[in-house]
Parts: structure tokens; C-alpha cells; sequence
């Protein structure tokens, strides 16, 4: 996991030390026209003043032991310290996230569980059917259509999430919509996939020919062994979550983690990126990591043998 | 595919003759290569860039009686053939069909169904005033060609370490898995937006992006099937043969590995049109003023946000959408039929 991160943090210094990505901070920052005036010796001058002239080894090196250090750098286009910043999105992404996650596990695990109960099942094909439609919706139509039907049309809530008057709960609503419409579908798939394969097994058939109730069948032997295989895809979505984020934060204007890191990459704002790479590849190596050892501890035949 | 039922020893009818993969192979060929000539190098051919046209209608129309008539049993995929083969069409047939021309401002704002200075817009026009039924159809030509011209090299690339590291193993194997790791572990998105950024935008650029994201995964899928593979005795006869084993990874495991790879295939070119679409609308994807659905997104998300002007917004989004569930559709009813056989 260490040598992962090193080597994308290398590679990722070495793509934005070409003079391509020096030009195009120097465009932002200073304008376009502002460029082509300047002399190369005031161009040197404003990439020394900016850190840009040493070597990208040496810039490297540098960035690596403030890391170590807990110190992120500062930000080249609003000279904030990156650590903060990435930070405070992250909180902000983090909160969108958890109503993600709050609404889409249960929805989708009861949905999966009463489909695979009786497979086959009229409820069974149309979840099926659903879930495939919605999921095959891309989150910028899906966002659109929420849009137009929930904010535009109904007028019921507000078209974007910016937030720009201190936290507004409604403003999330949309956002958060749009994210479990297109994932809940995934996650109720595979719960189907796992209750059904339960409910065929040995145990179960035995547990119902000894005169158990069904009810006590299902809520004790049944979902107990159906539900270590959704564990890991829910814990899976969260990595999954901070790439789909991007368009729905980006189209509803909400100041998360995916729009900085898109903004930033625009920008060419090498130190913001640099960290917040490394919180994305963070979080899909430990959520890997969570996943694994999760489904170790849940699965017994795993854990005794 | 389908030669199964072939139990009776009737005559063909034509149909099962055009079942033929290599027939197949050719109708695809036709339909495909002026489809991408004609999107990717439209300026080099000259005035009469819309007779290359001509020959990929007939073909597109065959391969999808062809399509139809082999999945005719599950109707969710015949569905999503139609809804994709219906895409398909409209791109082989844009030239032809009455529209305006897609970049040309008439009436902005006209709802839809207005008829405005002698031009009857059916789904309005955008706020620039460009008829907006027509930038749906055009743009399906270059979501489509660069969506799929993407997953395909995306696929060769995929499946060439894919059996690279599966056949050879050792330090091969290492090497590449560990390239795999790195680039799987970034969120698809970061890398997209990465790697776009650095070569800068455009079409050919989106299919490299596509590659460094996808590939790895594909490699993997290949290097699975490829290690089981290579324990059967036929590749120890190729092998005692004195084969070379670039000779024995491309014609005697690849052939064998094509079944999961097909229905893998199906899916990601669903990934690749959202992720495409997606990218434009973000800015990092095809340039304007040639229409495209992200595109049309993207100028629309600013101006349309008022119930009244929605449709500039609905249409793309709904467009999008159908395409994607075809893809998905399709996917699905593949899946039934591999695991029937």
C-alpha cells in the first residue's frame, strides 16, 4: 500500500513538472495576455518565486518529508494549506456520503432479502427489472431528471447545493437522491444474488421441515449467512463513491471533495491534487483492506479453518 | 453462437447462413469502419464525405434482423438490441435524414413543436437557437464511434498483458500485476480526469484515458481464464509442437478465453459511453460546436434552469440513458445464453 501511493506520488509530480503544466498555472493565475508579455526572464523569475524552478526530484523529496510531517504544502491557486483544505472538503463529501449510505444499505438490503426469499417471484422479476433501469441511468441524467421533476417542476426543493447561506439540509436532498437511485440497485442485486443461493442450501430446507416457523427461519439461519457477502460490496461503494461524487457535486454545485479535485486538476494545482490522489487511493486500499478482513471475521467457515 | 438447435438436418434457411461468424464479422465491418472513417477523419474525405456512408445502412439494418432473430427467445435483450441497434441507425443515417444542420443558431429558446421562421422544431431548440432533435441525432455518431473504438483498444491492451502475465508468469507476471494494482487503486474518475488533463482534450486522448483505466481490469479477467487454461493438453501439444508462444497465446488460448470476455465487453462499453459522456460534460472530453450529448449537457446546465426550457436537458439525459440500457440489456441476455450452453 506504501509503495503504491510512492510511486503514484512520483508519477503524479513528474506529469505536472512539465513546462506544459508551469505555463498553464501561469495562465491562471495571471492571465492569459499577462503570459505572452512576459519576458522569459520574468517568467523565470515568477517560477522561482513559486518553487517551480528546482528539479522535480528535489521538489519530490521535499514534499515527501513534510508529508511525513503532516504538512501538506500550500495551495498554488488560493495559497491556503492544502491539509485544511482537502480537510474541509472531505467533511463535506464525507456528510453526503453518510446520507448516502444511511438511505441506500437498508433500502437496498430489504429490497435484496425479500427478492432472493422466493426467487422467481413477482417481486423478484421487477426488482430485477428496476434495478437494471436505474443503474443504467448514468448519475448525470438521473441528476437531471431529479432536477427537473423535484426542484424544477414541483418546485419542492432547491436546483442546486451550494450552500453558499450556511448548511441547508434541503439542499442536500437532491444529491443524495441521485447517488442512491443509481447505486442501490447494485447493491440490492447482489444481496438478491446471496439470499437466494442461502435459501437453496441444505440447512435452510432442513430448518423448515423441522417446523420452524418461517419467519424465524429467515430472521435466524437465513440472514445471518446472507448477508456477509453484501458487507463487502457495501464497504466496496465506498471507493466506488468518491469517483461518482464528482459529477454530482460538480452539477449540483455542491463544495465537495470531487469538485476541488476537479477543479484543481484544471487548474493544474499540483500540491491539492497531490493530496487529495493520495486520500482517494487511501481510502480504496483500506476499504479493500476493511472488506477483506470484514468478510474473514463474518464468514465462520473461514475464520475456524 | 446459436448452432445448437441444428439437430435436425434441415436445410439452412438464410438466416442461419448469415448466423455464420465470418459473415458476421464482415456486416460488422462494413457497418463500423465507414461509421469511425466518417467521425474521426470526416475532413479528409472530401465533398463527398456522406456516400461512405451508404454501404453501412444495408449492413446495420441485416445485422439487426440477424441479432433479433438469434435472441428472439428472451425479449429484455431483444429490447436492448433495439434500443441500441435504433442508435446505431440514426448514426449511419444522420447525413441522410431531413434535419437541420446541427450547428447552425435559428430561433433560440423555440420550445418544443414551435414552428419559427419556416422550421418546424419538434423538440425546440437550445439557447443558441440550434434544433435540438438534431444534435441528438448527430451526436449519438460520436458518442458511439469513440465509445466503442475506446472499449476495443482498451480490450486489445487488456487482453495482450492479460496473456502476457497469465502465459509467461515470473517476473512478467509481477510486473504487470503490480501496474494493474497502481492504476486499479485510484478511483476511475481521479484517473479519467488525470490523465485527460495532462494530454488535454480530446477524442483520441479519451481513448487513451479509457485504456489506462480499464485495461488493468480486463488484464486481469484474461490472466485468470488465460492460468487456467494454459494446464489443458493442447497447449502442451502447441508446446511440444515448438510453437512460438506468441504464436500459441494468440491463436490457441485466445480464442478460448473470448466467452466471459464478450459479456465483460458488453458492460464496459456501457462504463465508456457514461464515462465519456460524463467527461464531456465536465469539460475534459470532446470539444465544441460539434454536438454531443455531454456537450449539450454541459451548455444547458447553466441557461435551462427553468421547468419550461428542461427539455434542452431532458433530451440528451433521456438519449444517454436508452443507449446505456441497451448496452446493459444486451449484457444481460449474453450472460443467459453463455449459461445455457
Amino acid at each position: 500500500m506504501a509503495l503504491i501511493m510512492a510511486v503514484t506520488s512520483a508519477i503524479l509530480f513528474l506529469v505536472f513538472d512539465s513546462e506544459k503544466f508551469k505555463k498553464q498555472i501561469a495562465v491562471a493565475e495571471l492571465g492569459g495576455f499577462a503570459v505572452s508579455a512576459l519576458s522569459d526572464d520574468d517568467y523565470n523569475a515568477w517560477l522561482e518565486k513559486k518553487g517551480l524552478n528546482v528539479p522535480f526530484y528535489q521538489r519530490y523529496g521535499q514534499w515527501v518529508g513534510n508529508v511525513l510531517r503532516g504538512d501538506f504544502g500550500l495551495s498554488l491557486e488560493t495559497n491556503e494549506p492544502v491539509g485544511a483544505l482537502v480537510w474541509d472538503r472531505l467533511k463535506n463529501t464525507g456528510i453526503l456520503a453518510f446520507w448516502v449510505f444511511f438511505l441506500m444499505i437498508p433500502l437496498s438490503l430489504t429490497l435484496g432479502v425479500l427478492a432472493g426469499m422466493k426467487e422467481g417471484s413477482k417481486l423478484d422479476r421487477s426488482l430485477s427489472f428496476i434495478a437494471v433501469f436505474t443503474t443504467s441511468i448514468p448519475e448525470i441524467a438521473t441528476a437531471i431528471i431529479l432536477t427537473v421533476l423535484l426542484a424544477l417542476g414541483a418546485g419542492w426543493l432547491p436546483t442546486k447545493s451550494a450552500m453558499t447561506q450556511g448548511f441547508d439540509g434541503w439542499q442536500l436532498v437532491l444529491p443524495v437522491l441521485t447517488l442512491v437511485l443509481y447505486d442501490f440497485g447494485y447493491v440490492a442485486r447482489m444481496t438478491r444474488a446471496s439470499m437466494a443461493e442461502v435459501m437453496t442450501s441444505q440447512y435452510i430446507r432442513t430448518a423448515v421441515l423441522k417446523g420452524i416457523p418461517y419467519k424465524r427461519v429467515i430472521m435466524r439461519h437465513a440472514l445471518r449467512n446472507a448477508l456477509i457477502a453484501p458487507f463487502t460490496v457495501i464497504v466496496l461503494q465506498l471507493n466506488w463513491l468518491l469517483s461518482g461524487v464528482v459529477v454530482v457535486e460538480v452539477f449540483f454545485e455542491y463544495s465537495g471533495f470531487g469538485k476541488l479535485l476537479l477543479e484543481a486538476a484544471l487548474f493544474g494545482d499540483v500540491y491539492v491534487i497531490q493530496a487529495a490522489t493520495l486520500v482517494a487511493v487511501f481510502v480504496a486500499v483500506f476499504s479493500q483492506i476493511i472488506s477483506d478482513v470484514g468478510y474473514t471475521m463474518l464468514n465462520p467457515r473461514i475464520r475456524f479453518s | 453462437m446459436n448452432t445448437n438447435d441444428t439437430a435436425l438436418p434441415a436445410r439452412k434457411t438464410l438466416i442461419q447462413h448469415l448466423q455464420a461468424p465470418r459473415v458476421l464479422i464482415f456486416l460488422l465491418l462494413v457497418m463500423w469502419l465507414p461509421l469511425t472513417a466518417y467521425v474521426m477523419f470526416g475532413e479528409l474525405l472530401g465533398p463527398h464525405k456522406d456516400m461512405i456512408l451508404i454501404p453501412a445502412i444495408p449492413a446495420t439494418a441485416l445485422l439487426y434482423a440477424i441479432a433479433v432473430y438469434s435472441w428472439r427467445e428472451s425479449w429484455v435483450s431483444v429490447l436492448g438490441v433495439t434500443l441500441v441497434f435504433f442508435w446505431l441507425f440514426m448514426a449511419v443515417t444522420a447525413p441522410f435524414l431531413p434535419l437541420m444542420d446541427p450547428n447552425k443558431p435559428l430561433a433560440p429558446f423555440t420550445l418544443p413543436g414551435v414552428e419559427k421562421r419556416d422550421h418546424l422544431f419538434l423538440l425546440g431548440a437550445d439557447f443558441k437557437g440550434r434544433d435540438i432533435l438534431s444534435r441528438a441525432i448527430w451526436g449519438c455518431q460520436r458518442v458511439i464511434v469513440w465509445g466503442v473504438t475506446a472499449t476495443l483498444v482498451a480490450y486489445v491492451v487488456g487482453s495482450a498483458f492479460g496473456l502476457l502475465a497469465g502465459y509467461l508468469s515470473g517476473w512478467w507476471d509481477e510486473a504487470i500485476s503490480f501496474l494493474a494494482n497502481v492504476l486499479l487503486s485510484f478511483p476511475v474518475m481521479v484517473l479519467f480526469i488525470l490523465i485527460l488533463n495532462y494530454l488535454g482534450p480530446s477524442g483520441f486522448n479519451i481513448i487513451i484515458a479509457v485504456t489506462f483505466a480499464s485495461a488493468p481490469a480486463i488484464m486481469r479477467i484474461v490472466r485468470g481464464l488465460t492460468l487456467d487454461i494454459k494446464q489443458r493438453d493442447y497447449v502442451f501439444a502447441a508446446q511440444t509442437r515448438g510453437e512460438h508462444p506468441i504464436y500459441i497465446m494468440v491463436v490457441e488460448l485466445l480464442p478460448n478465453v473470448r466467452g466471459p470476455v464478450i459479456v465483460d465487453a458488453c458492460l464496459r462499453l456501457g462504463y465508456t459511453t457514461v464515462a465519456i459522456t460524463t467527461l464531456t460534460f465536465l469539460g475534459l472530453g470532446l470539444q465544441p460546436p460539434d454536438p454531443d450529448w455531454g456537450l449539450m449537457i454541459k451548455e444547458s446546465a447553466k441557461t435551462a434552469m427553468l421547468f419550461k426550457f428542461s427539455y434542452m436537458l431532458i433530451v440528451p439525459a433521456l438519449s444517454v440513458s436508452t443507449l446505456i440500457l441497451g448496452f446493459n440489456l444486451m449484457a444481460d441476455g449474453l450472460r443467459e445464453m453463455s449459461l445455457r450452453d
